[in-house]
């Protein structure tokens, strides 16, 4: 009997599905189908539009021409063939895109509308698309026309898939050095924030300097403008009527310099919450071991310090370098003629409407977004085992000289940030640089300029709250599933999967995407096109992983028993999850909201392809206005998303508090 | 109840199980948690199913309550055939080690969650809770939140909750294991309390062999997913089915040797045992209790009766009620022989270490279990 190591024979016991069962499995699917067309088919449409390419071949049509009485015909003759005698388009001519349209009398050096000859033309493949007026024609039937009317003939470009696209990219060197350019600006900014965002987390985790609290807030304030106003900040600063203009010696701040300047102010945050977490976390009794071993500080700092914090280091890294690499306000306001792989994306696109090249530079910008995301995941796996360590938190002790470094570093980053904020402030409240500084609110009157004018404001507020509310829903409900469901173990992967993928997707990608995807008009979902739906959409989806891994990590500090003792109560699920698990995680369901919120008001990347001239944003409006010129409205309308953010982060503050001591009763003793 | 029988092709014998368990196995993959397990459970029982940690149990319960199902086997409740129904269509309570109580919600509101939308008038359920809370002996706790509760009265919350619907069955899973000593020593007896007045059959999941001992009407003793013996816990003590029984549940003394003619040669001596029905020449391992093993006479009588050994005491320990002895014998060769002595008897007999003795191993209570498998001769 204790041979026996297989089942018996038979069928494996399944147990039916109740109704909680199915409305759990439909909830789900309804989730697993918005990740599906909001994130996987856009990018399928993308990625498979950058391999198709549109271009005449004039090998499939033929023509014949009659003499002048219309009666006598010559003999047929291919479009290739007429081309060939007379030079008349290069092969590069013929590359198209989706619309183009090659007039068919430009073959016929002779034509003239008024002429009594007549043509005939046909196409000798099935698939030879031409145009008589607006009507589309696709036969192998000839068809007579009158000079009149055959003056209004175009063929159109047939599609061919292939690697063309990516071949013609990178034989560019244009567009090719836009790759080393984005490299190099997210190298340089990534090793400049790393060190001074470490400088700042150790002065904050590490020494006994004073004012650590007003530090913590100042660093914070970047994640609250959109990235492109440090950019404005720095053109009044540095700019060609810049007041610190002398500051450079000449260098121009329209440039790498500009961009890298602008990039480390607002990846700061991001890489100080990483490594602030990574330095707190750090075990007191280690450091308590080299000093009884009498190892020098500087020892102790390369030996304890920095393996402790090694995997922060390295994940703040992945994180800043493709905040940088992937971001595009910054390089269009400051870049110059600098361009790297966001600004071409958005050229080949708005400027050119060559959509395939626009697909192909967004598989390329892919690709560092994708391994920066892997090795960031691998990495915080190894950090989330060093945390749940058993530690001794680490208790700096006061020493006068290092804490005064500490503060004075701590200050120099502080001047910078809030500097930058203020001279975005100081811009936009006085009456026109340099020539009349008095004081003026006429900067805000946005209604004067192109760009929105206050409506855009208003929608940026709406498409804010709309994703904040929507998005944490969505994104709640969604974890909820995955962490929460028995069973549909498949399922489940492919949901954390997609839910995982948004991380590693720019924004500028994400943007194209959905043009090619909802911009189809035989898409059921074509009618959110140019809506506020979409842009709703987009900015939820943009920002869907952090909300999720938010809303996994509390929803895994819950009892995995409350589900099988409410099901033993015969209580459905939905009751439970209102009842207890939505209450217990209210908390990171405000964290979630409050990111998405504010985001959503300063996103530019994804929503800057979506927005239409009734749903323009805030934040586009900021880089329209500077385009425009207008760069005191911009750096006013940039400080109104300022505004709005900090309100809705005190309001949060305020909230969570509140939550927190109504609940005190049962959360502690 | 008379569909079952006219369906059921097995007469069954005299009252219908409540809970009827046939050939349920359970795979993880490839690993094997539950092999072949059967039981029958009548309305009212209390069981205990005990095991080392790892054997089988939780997932046995769990099988139970419909929340992670069995691979093959079908489970009957009452009757009606459970083995593909929903948790939520099957009838029971149940209670886990980490009590499980919602944190947001107050006592009387988490007893009250499972009544709250069956339709029944507020006061109604105003007054279940009451009883309930009345029932579990803490009245006067309705509005505490749990995390303001000790330990011991949160799990006394838990198994209010769960009876509070009436269920036919209550699971309990490691309910105590997760309490100090002194707490789970009282907590024992009032579930029993609990359970007899309600009288609602009960599966209690333990490794603590003591609180099995305390508590079950009948113990499910199992071992790497296979129950090995079923019965009280008087029989499951006296009458052990396997080696793994005999050791898992109290204290042996195990020795190997050969069977033959109804009894074992241990050196010179002769033990007569129970009846076996083993072949003679069969290799066994013989098993005696240390309380079981009786203090005869001072001095030794050697070769006089059979069942009777002559012993030197190595040493003695104090155990508060009797006294530790640890035996040697020639007749054992080098096998220590280990001995609990009654205070009265060491008193009696003016027993010390390094006193030579004689002891008395009874015939019935000598255990032998065949070598090489660990089954037993019981089930195989
Ligand atoms: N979900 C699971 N997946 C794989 N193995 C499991 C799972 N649950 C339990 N097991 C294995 O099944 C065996 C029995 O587990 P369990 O029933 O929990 O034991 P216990 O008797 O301690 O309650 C253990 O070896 C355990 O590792
Ligand atoms: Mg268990």
């Amino acid at each position: 009997m204790a041979e026996a190591a297989a089942l018996p024979a038979g069928r494996t016991t399944r147990l039916k599905i109740d109704s909680d069962g199915w409305i759990k499995r439909a909830f789900m699917g309804v989730i697993a189908l918005y990740l599906v067309a909001a994130l996987a088919l856009p990018l399928y449409a993308m990625l498979s539009k950058s391999f198709v390419t549109y271009g005449f071949d004039l090998s499939r049509y033929e023509f014949q021409v009659s003499d002048e009485s219309g009666t006598v015909w010559g003999d047929p003759v291919t479009a290739a063939a007429l081309n060939e005698a007379l030079g008349k388009f290069a092969p590069e001519d013929l590359r198209s895109s989706s619309d183009g349209r090659l007039s068919a009398p430009d073959l016929f050096p002779d034509f003239s509308f008024r002429s009594p000859v007549k043509y005939r033309i046909r196409g000798t493949s099935d698939n030879a698309p031409y145009l008589v007026g607006l009507d589309l024609q696709n036969s192998t039937e000839w068809r007579e026309l009158d000079s009149n009317t055959f003056r209004r003939v175009n063929l159109r470009p047939v599609t061919t898939t292939g690697l063309q696209n990516y071949q013609e990219y990178f034989s560019n060197p244009v567009l090719f050095s836009s790759i080393e350019n984005s490299l190099f600006i997210a190298s340089v900014s990534t090793v400049l924030t790393v060190l001074f965002a470490f400088g700042f987390a150790y002065a904050i985790n590490r020494s006994c300097m004073p004012f650590k609290g007003a530090f913590r807030l100042i660093a914070m304030m970047p994640i609250l403008v959109p990235s492109l106003l440090p950019g404005i900040a720095l053109i009044y600063m540095f700019g060609n009527q810049g007041f610190l203009k002398g500051l450079l010696f000449g260098q121009t701040i329209y440039g790498p310099l500009g961009i890298v300047i602008g990039s480390v102010f607002f990846t700061f945050p991001h890489a100080l919450i990483i490594i602030s977490t990574a330095l707190s976390i750090s075990d007191q009794r280690q450091y308590e071991a080299a000093e009884s071993l009498r190892a020098s500080k500087w020892r102790t700092f390369w030996t304890v310090t920095i393996p402790g914090a090694r995997y922060g280091l390295i994940s703040a890294a992945f994180v800043t370098f493709t905040l940088v690499i992937t971001d595009f306000g910054l390089p269009k306001v400051i870049g110059g003629q600098y361009n790297v792989l966001a600004i071409d994306i958005y050229k080949q696109v708005i400027g050119q409407q060559n959509f395939e090249m626009g697909a192909v530079v967004s598989v390329v910008l892919l690709i560092p977004a994708i391994v920066a995301f892997i090795v960031d995941r691998q990495v915080q796996k190894k950090q989330v085992s060093l945390l749940s360590a058993r530690s001794v938190p680490y208790q700096p002790k006061p020493n006068r000289r290092f804490d005064m470094t500490m503060l004075a570093w701590c200050a120099t980053m502080g001047v910078f940030i809030a500097g930058i904020i203020a001279v975005c402030q100081f811009a936009a409240l006085i009456n026109y640089w340099p020539y009349d500084l008095s004081f003026s609110l006429r900067n805000y009157d946005f209604n004067r300029m192109d760009g929105g004018g206050w409506a855009a404001y208003w929608n940026s507020l709406e498409l804010a709250a709309l994703t904040a509310v929507i998005g944490t829903a969505i994104i709640f409900t969604g974890a909820y599933m995955v962490e929460k469901i028995d069973g549909f173990k498949t399922g489940r992967a492919v949901f954390q999967f997609l839910a995982m993928l948004p991380m590693a997707i720019p924004g500028m990608v994400l943007g194209l995407a959905y043009i090619f995807f909802f911009n189809n008009p035989a898409n059921p979902f074509h009618f959110i096109y140019g809506t506020m739906a979409i842009l709703v959409v987009s900015t939820v989806t943009h920002f869907y992983t952090v909300g999720h891994l938010t809303a996994l990590t509390a929803l895994k500090q819950i009892d995995a028993e409350f589900e099988p003792v409410a099901t033993s109560l015969r209580q459905p699920f939905w009751r439970l999850f209102a009842r207890v698990t939505v209450p217990v995680c209210l908390p990171a369901i405000l964290d979630i909201s409050i990111y998405m919120f504010v985001n959503a008001m300063t996103t530019v990347s994804a929503v800057v392809f979506l927005y239409s001239t009734h749903t323009a944003l805030a934040s586009v409006a900021v880089l329209n206005m500077d385009d425009a010129g207008d760069i005191a409205p911009a750096a006013a309308m940039g400080m109104m998303i300022f505004y709005t953010n900090a309100t809705a982060r005190i309001l949060h503050a305020f909230a969570s508090r509140r939550i927190l001591s109504r609940t005190q009763a049962w959360r502690v003793r | 109840m008379s569909e079952l029988q006219a369906e059921g092709a097995v007469a069954t014998p005299a009252e219908p199980s409540y809970l009827k368990i046939e050939g349920l196995w359970k795979a993880f993959g490839d690993f094997i948690a539950l092999r072949e397990v059967s039981l029958d459970i009548a309305r009212g029982e209390f069981i205990c199913f005990l095991g080392p940690s790892g054997c089988g149990k939780t997932t046995l319960l769990r099988a139970i309550a419909g929340l992670d199902p069995q691979s093959r086997g079908t489970i009957r409740q009452g009757g009606r055939d459970i083995s593909e129904l929903p948790a939520s269509q099957r009838d029971y309570g149940i209670v886990f080690q980490s009590y499980a109580l919602f944190p947001n919600l107050t006592v009387e509101r988490n007893i009250a969650f499972g009544l709250e939308n069956t339709k029944r008038p507020k006061a109604e359920i105003a007054a279940r809770v009451r009883e309930l809370l009345a029932l579990v002996g803490l009245p006067d706790q309705a509005k505490k939140y749990p995390a303001q509760l000790s330990g011991g009265q949160q799990q006394r919350i838990a198994l209010a909750r769960a009876i509070a619907i009436n269920p036919g069955l209550l699971l309990l899973d490691e309910p105590l294991s997760a309490l100090d000593a002194k707490v789970r020593v009282h907590l024992r007896h009032e579930i029993k309390e609990l359970q007899r007045k309600l009288g609602v059959t009960t599966i209690m999941v333990t490794h603590d062999q003591e609180e099995a001992l305390s508590m079950a009407d009948r113990i499910v003793v199992m071992n790497h997913g296979v129950i090995e013996q079923i019965g009280t816990p008087t029989e499951i003590y006296r009458h052990p089915a396997t080696l793994f029984v005999a050791d898992f549940i109290g204290e042996t003394n195990r020795i190997a040797t050969t069977y033959s003619g109804g009894a074992v040669k241990l050196g010179d001596a002769t033990l007569q045992t129970r009846e076996t029905g083993l072949a003679d020449g069969a290799a066994v391992t013989v098993a005696v209790r240390p309380e079981d093993v009786l203090p005869h006479a001072i001095g030794h009588e050697a070769g006089t009766k059979p069942n009777h050994l002559p012993v030197r005491i190595v040493d003695m320990e104090f155990l508060g009620s009797y006294w530790r002895t640890h035996l040697a014998s020639a007749a054992l060769g080098g096998t220590p022989l280990v001995a609990n002595f009654s205070m009265n008897a060491v008193r009696r007999l003016g027993l010390s270490a390094g006193a030579e003795m004689t002891v008395e191993l009874p015939a019935e209570r000598v255990l032998v279990f065949p070598q090489g498998d660990t089954r037993g001769g019981a089930h195989g």
